[in-house]
């Protein structure tokens, strides 16, 4: 695969330059453009980056290499990011992760044959309240899962339905008035 | 402290309960950037930058980041003014296990949170302000880039801001994975575009911080508490909730209760009340085992020891504990304490960025050993090789991240040292 950027991507990477005082700064947002684009930052993309920038090549690497979010290598078309840690873990997060090691006949780390689906085990995403959850391609968490959540996960994203960002409202204070849900 | 705390009737003022309240238009109907509009303008009441300093030093806004410290007072290290750029970073890393707040105003009230970090801004005569936000949080980093341009399009960031001749910056700036960018000046690593390896402190932010310039790093909560100070005054700020840790705090409550969620209340809510009041009780009525009360790091408290422990600083390093985040993790009688410490192990081992031996190597032990523990191939004497393991970690690193994960291991091991040793072997000699 040839890796290049097109005229707006080039136009996009000098405005997130202008946000910094220098250009290094710049490097984790254009790996973000280039991994939102490509799908992956494998070492042709953070040549690619590196070049673009007029930034070593070793640090690039070093950058993409230092955050767990960047894709050094091609993933499949969904990747699925299982929360394990603490509270997903006292809420079933890893029956959760087995469950679609099952469903899915893969290792977490592992990417199914047809190059759908990627599974990943994966540290704390800031949803303790609503656990256990995942996250997909790095975007949409999907909430208090059970087996058969996942499972109309799976299947919808395999039919191209892809979930919504799903608004978790602050529950009220139940002493101050009787419904659940605010705001 | 033995004065019961009035929370029924408490309103809450960081996220009211005000619908669309994160669109600007609504904001503003609300009485929204009257604080900013305030301190720029009205030159009676704040003559000078110093004057809001000093306001916000009054109310002891305490940081809401994990540290606890005074964020007036932080800001008044901010070295004099010498004609170059001066940062504001806003951490919104939120990654501490068992935390997940700050995207409760990133959703619903993004603005006041904007508003807080110009009037700090303002304060400390910021030519940029960064937000920091976790990767993970694209949906939320995506809603905090709406309100920074609707910000922007109605001349409250920018130049010359509501004609006052103050002009500052905001950029919104994405983590891409990594626990450690949380601490201050890994944060600034990363900013600057590299690794997230934390600074030897010092020289502090404050004096060399973003480009070697001076810098405040300020927990996303504990700037959306500015603009509350500024229109009610520091002396409303602090009746509300504990003396001497004041104001409304976003408990995060996860793990074995009927309701989870972040609930806005005054600090200094007794833990009990948090559980079996707000949060519903414990669910199909079991018994608590454990409380994390501020994220993962924060040492545990036995269910058993949780009757008169407030959640304010005070009262929970009575209790043995800290604040931290008001994460709080709430566990039943039939959690598996060895399990749940092997996995918060776990997670500091991984997160860990391998600078200093004593934490890359440290974290690494006591997961392998909580693991063999947890498979029934511990002995007696792993327990004491664990708390050694820690004694050599704490205090011996260039960031706190090591200590993050000596405490969890000291303190579940030393309150709950029976399920220990029951998992494992007797040691035939002891640790020499
Ligand atoms: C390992 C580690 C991780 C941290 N993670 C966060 C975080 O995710 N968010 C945060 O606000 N502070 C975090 N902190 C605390 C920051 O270093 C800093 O104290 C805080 O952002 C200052 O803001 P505050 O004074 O308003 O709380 C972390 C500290 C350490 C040592
Ligand atoms: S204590 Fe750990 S995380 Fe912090 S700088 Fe040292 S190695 Fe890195």
């Amino acid at each position: 695969m040839e890796y290049s950027f097109s005229k707006d991507d080039l136009a996009k990477i000098d405005e997130i330059k202008s946000r910094y005082p220098e250009v290094m700064p710049a490097t984790l947002p254009v790996l973000w453009l280039a991994q939102d684009k490509f799908g992956h930052v494998n070492e042709e993309v953070q040549k690619l980056v590196a070049e673009t920038l007029d930034l070593p090549v070793s640090h690039v690497h070093g950058v993409a290499e230092f955050y767990t979010q960047y894709y050094k290598k091609e993933m499949g078309k969904f990747v699925l990011d299982v929360c394990t840690c603490l509270s997903c873990h006292i809420g079933g997060g890893y029956d959760i992760l087995k469950h679609l090691e099952k469903t899915l006949g893969i290792k977490a780390g592992g990417t199914t044959n047809d190059g759908l689906f990627s599974l990943q085990e994966v540290e704390c995403l800031g949803a303790c309240g609503y656990a256990p959850m995942m996250q997909i391609n790095n975007d949409v968490f999907v909430n208090h899962l059970t087996p058969e959540k996942t499972d109309q996960v799976v299947e919808g994203l395999r039919k191209g339905k892809y979930p919504e960002f799903e608004s978790i409202a602050m529950p009220l204070n139940p002493n101050t008035s009787a419904s659940k849900e605010t705001v | 402290m033995s004065t019961p705390l009035d929370w029924k009737g408490y309103e809450p003022v960081l996220i009211p309960k005000i619908s669309g309240l994160h669109q600007i238009d609504i904001y503003e109907k609300n009485g929204g950037y009257e604080s900013l509009r305030e301190v720029l303008l009205n030159k009676t009441k704040w003559p000078d930058a110093v004057s809001v300093v000093n306001e916000v030093k009054e109310a002891n806004i305490r940081g809401r980041g994990g540290a606890g410290f005074n964020a007036g007072l932080k800001w008044s290290f901010m070295p004099p003014v010498d004609g170059g750029p001066r940062y504001l970073a806003c951490n919104g890393d939120e990654s501490e296990p068992g935390t997940f707040k700050d995207r409760k105003i990133f959703e619903y009230n993004p603005h006041l949170f904007i508003e807080g970090a110009l009037i700090a801004a303002y304060a400390m005569s910021i030519s940029t302000v960064y937000v920091y936000i976790r990767g993970e949080y694209r949906s939320f980093i995506q809603m905090m880039e709406k309100a920074v341009s609707d910000a922007y399009a109605k001349g409250y960031i920018g130049k010359n801001i509501l004609g006052s001749g103050f002009s500052t910056e905001m950029v919104v700036h994405s983590g891409a994975g990594a626990y450690i960018c949380g601490e201050e000046t890994s944060l600034l690593e990363s900013l600057e575009g590299k690794r997230g390896y934390p600074r030897v402190k010092p020289p502090f932010p404050a004096q060399r911080g973003l480009w070697g310039r001076p810098t405040t790093i300020n927990n996303i909560e504990t700037l959306a508490n500015v603009p509350l100070v500024i229109k009610n005054g520091a002396s409303w700020f602090k009746t509300i909730g504990a003396e001497t840790h004041p104001g409304p705090v976003l408990y995060g409550i996860s793990g074995h209760v009927n309701r989870p969620g972040v609930y806005e209340l005054p600090s200094g809510m007794p833990i009990l009340t948090l559980i079996q009041d707000v949060a519903g009780g414990m669910r199909n009525g079991k018994r608590i085992k454990a409380v994390i009360p501020g994220g993962s790091s924060t040492p545990v408290l036995r269910g058993d020891a949780l009757e008169g422990v407030n959640m304010d600083a005070d009262s929970l390093r009575q209790a043995g504990s800290m604040m931290g985040t008001a994460g709080m993790v709430i566990m039943d009688e039939d959690t598996d304490m060895v399990e749940v410490l092997w996995r918060i192990s776990k997670f500091y081992h991984h997160e860990s960025c391998g600078q200093c031996t004593p934490c890359r190597e440290g974290t690494g032990w006591l997961e392998k050993i909580l693991d063999k523990i947890m498979h029934g191939d511990g002995e007696t004497r792993d327990l004491d090789l664990l708390l050694d393991v820690t004694t050599q970690m704490e205090g011996r690193t260039i960031c706190a991240l090591a200590d993050a994960a000596a405490w969890p291991v000291r303190y579940t091991i030393s309150r709950f040292r029976e399920e220990f040793e029951a998992r494992c072997r007797k040691s035939v000699y002891a640790l020499a």
